[in-house]
């Protein structure tokens, strides 16, 4: 792959003139178990521009995670680099934000607010700003009468708004989303995924959700990377910013379904 | 398939209806009478059961007519109170208490010492398991007679053998925690930029609280019988006896309603700090943050 390291080299290559947020640069990762060597994923590459949604979607097990956790910076890759703003990520930060599937991301022991309020306070910012960062995010998710609750108080669909206002009052450079909505039921899951657009209308943060789930995919991104069977690798990135959920009935919504089916699908038709 | 035996669903119309208003109702929850409210609690329920003990201990002491191996119930609680109202149980439980709450914090921050040790490199982790499998299982008044030797008669030994009986119970308990704290918070944490000590204060503590709670529990209980027993063995030192020695003491000059005083006293520590001050730990942290039910 030729690349292209200075931001200036390209002005006629288009919407990718800005240099990318987020390069994942033919990423290899790998688990060492006991006594086995598992490879999650097999030189993967893509990139994340500033305020795009990415989308990472692929079949469970294909290392959707595992990509996550090392932009993340939990798992160094065995080959290849991923940079964030030109320089190698060495380590987990608050400028990746990260929401997880699990409900139990939250901290039990702390309200809501102290909840959003605390990576905040544990990075400097002042008790007076936290609070107002924190009441403004949980705000915007509809949860600002919630704020003197605990967690174990609230419901699937609330615990994951907080984690998500927890992410979003850190202004973080990336937010990163693993299946935040899977575990939920689909009319919670469709109303959450309204709303994180609705939210990324008025903030205009810098996305990367995982999902299995085709629809989800087409709805939530605005590129999709497509990935294959373990161990994952890219097959596809496509481009689905126009389709919404306005357009979940259109023919070309249901076009680009079937095709990334088929790339999820046949895919022993392209192994070797 | 036996079709004649199975008759289909009759055809049924479908309806709607229209609820009523929550508030039309009247009050959804209403206060139940005073007397079911009474019998509700708790503390009244076991309440009465004491009262019934304490008629039945004074019945019997009355039909036995022997003060000397059995008093009655109101010849200790006049022992009882002649001993608080002369300072002595009050002298010795404070007594008592100091030498416990020493030994307690001792065993307790070694405990955290070695936990910390243990979650931080994979030698600790083996050192805490060969340790605590070696020594958890020894009776820490079984190490009495060692610690006599070691620190003589007096505080320090009776405080060795104290953190002992605390120590193993509770840096198992917090590593057992420790190691259960889930995935997902401890990924959460380090998104936030929390590493090393901050990150066992921000995270690891408060997460594992319920099992360092249960340790802590334990600790308390071996370390207070430990405690008893082990003056009740050597009694006096430096001409400061504890609970465990006004019980010895009473016993050889045959006051036995004061040797029940005396134990009545050992149990009603035990259950203040049992059923009170770790309850109100229990409610004001796991409880409240809903990490375990009550
Ligand atoms: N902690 C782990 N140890 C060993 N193998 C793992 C671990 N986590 C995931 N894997 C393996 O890596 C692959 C990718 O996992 P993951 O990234 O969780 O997939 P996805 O999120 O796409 O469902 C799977 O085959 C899985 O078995
Ligand atoms: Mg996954």
């Amino acid at each position: 792959m030729s690349q292209t390291l200075a931001p200036s080299m390209q002005p006629l290559a288009g919407a990718q003139t800005a240099s990318p947020l987020v390069s994942v640069e033919g990423v290899t990762l790998q688990y060492k178990t006991p006594d086995h060597l598992v490879t999650a994923t097999y030189r993967v590459s893509f990139q994340i521009h500033q305020q795009e949604r990415v989308v990472l979607l692929g079949p469970s097990g294909c290392g959707k995670s595992t990509i996550l956790k090392a932009i993340a910076g939990f798992m160094p890759p065995v080959e290849g680099r991923i940079t964030l703003k030109g320089s190698v990520i060495a380590s987990p930060g608050p400028d990746r934000m990260m929401v997880f599937q699990e409900f139990d991301q939250l901290l039990p022991w702390k309200t809501v607010q102290a909840n959003v309020a605390y990576p905040m306070l544990v990075n400097g910012v002042s008790k007076q700003e936290a609070a107002d960062r924190a009441a403004d995010a949980l705000t915007k998710v509809n949860l600002a009468k919630f704020m003197d609750a605990y967690p174990h108080m609230l419901s699937g669909g609330m615990k994951q708004r907080v984690a998500i206002a927890r992410a979003m009052a850190m202004k973080p450079d990336v937010l990163l989303m693993d299946e935040p909505y899977a575990a939920l039921d689909a009319l919670t899951r469709r109303k959450m995924q309204e709303e994180l657009l609705q939210l990324w209308d008025d903030v205009g943060f810098t996305l990367v959700f995982v999902t299995h789930s085709i629809e989800e995919a087409i709805v939530v991104g605005s590129r999709v990377v497509v990935l294959s069977p373990h161990p994952g690798q890219v097959r596809a990135e496509l481009n689905c910013d126009h389709l919404g959920f306005t357009e979940r009935d259109t023919p070309e919504f249901g076009q680009l379904a079937k095709r990334i089916s088929g790339m999820l699908f046949d895919d022993h038709a392209v192994a070797h | 398939m036996t079709t004649t035996l199975r008759s289909a669903p009759p055809a049924r119309p479908e309806q709607e209806f229209q609820v009523t208003a929550p508030v039309a109702l009247g009050d959804v929850a209403k206060p139940l009478p005073f007397i079911e409210k009474i019998f509700e609690n708790a503390v009244v329920r076991r309440g009465l059961i004491l009262i019934g003990l304490a008629l039945i201990w004074e019945a019997y002491g009355r039909w036995l007519e022997s003060p000397l191996t059995f008093p009655t119930f109101l010849d200790t609680m006049t022992a009882l109170k002649d001993g608080i109202v002369s300072g002595v149980i009050p002298q010795r439980m404070a007594v008592t208490l100091q030498t416990l709450v020493i030994g307690y914090f001792l065993g307790l921050i070694i405990a955290a010492l070695l936990t910390t040790v243990a979650v931080t490199s994979r030698i600790g982790t083996d050192l805490l398991s060969t340790f605590t499998a070696m020594f958890n299982p020894l009776p820490a008044i079984a190490l009495l007679p060692l610690a006599l030797l070691w620190f003589g008669l007096g505080r320090p030994s009776l405080i060795f053998v104290i953190v002992h009986s605390v120590l193993w119970a509770v840096a198992l308990n917090m590593h057992a925690g420790f190691l259960s704290v889930s995935e997902t918070q401890r990924m959460a944490g380090r998104t936030f930029g929390l590493k090393g000590l901050r990150f066992v204060l921000g995270i690891l503590i408060p997460a594992a609280f319920p099992a360092i709670l249960a340790g802590l529990k334990i600790g308390w209980a071996f370390a207070w019988r430990t405690l008893i027993a082990a003056e009740l063995v050597f009694g006096v030192s430096s001409g400061q006896g504890g609970l465990g020695w006004y019980i010895f003491e009473n016993r050889n000059t045959l006051d036995t309603a004061a040797v029940f005083a005396g134990l009545l006293s050992v149990m009603a520590v035990g259950l203040i700090v049992e059923a009170v001050i770790f309850r109100v730990i229990e409610a004001r942290t796991v409880r409240r943050w809903g990490m375990q039910r009550g």
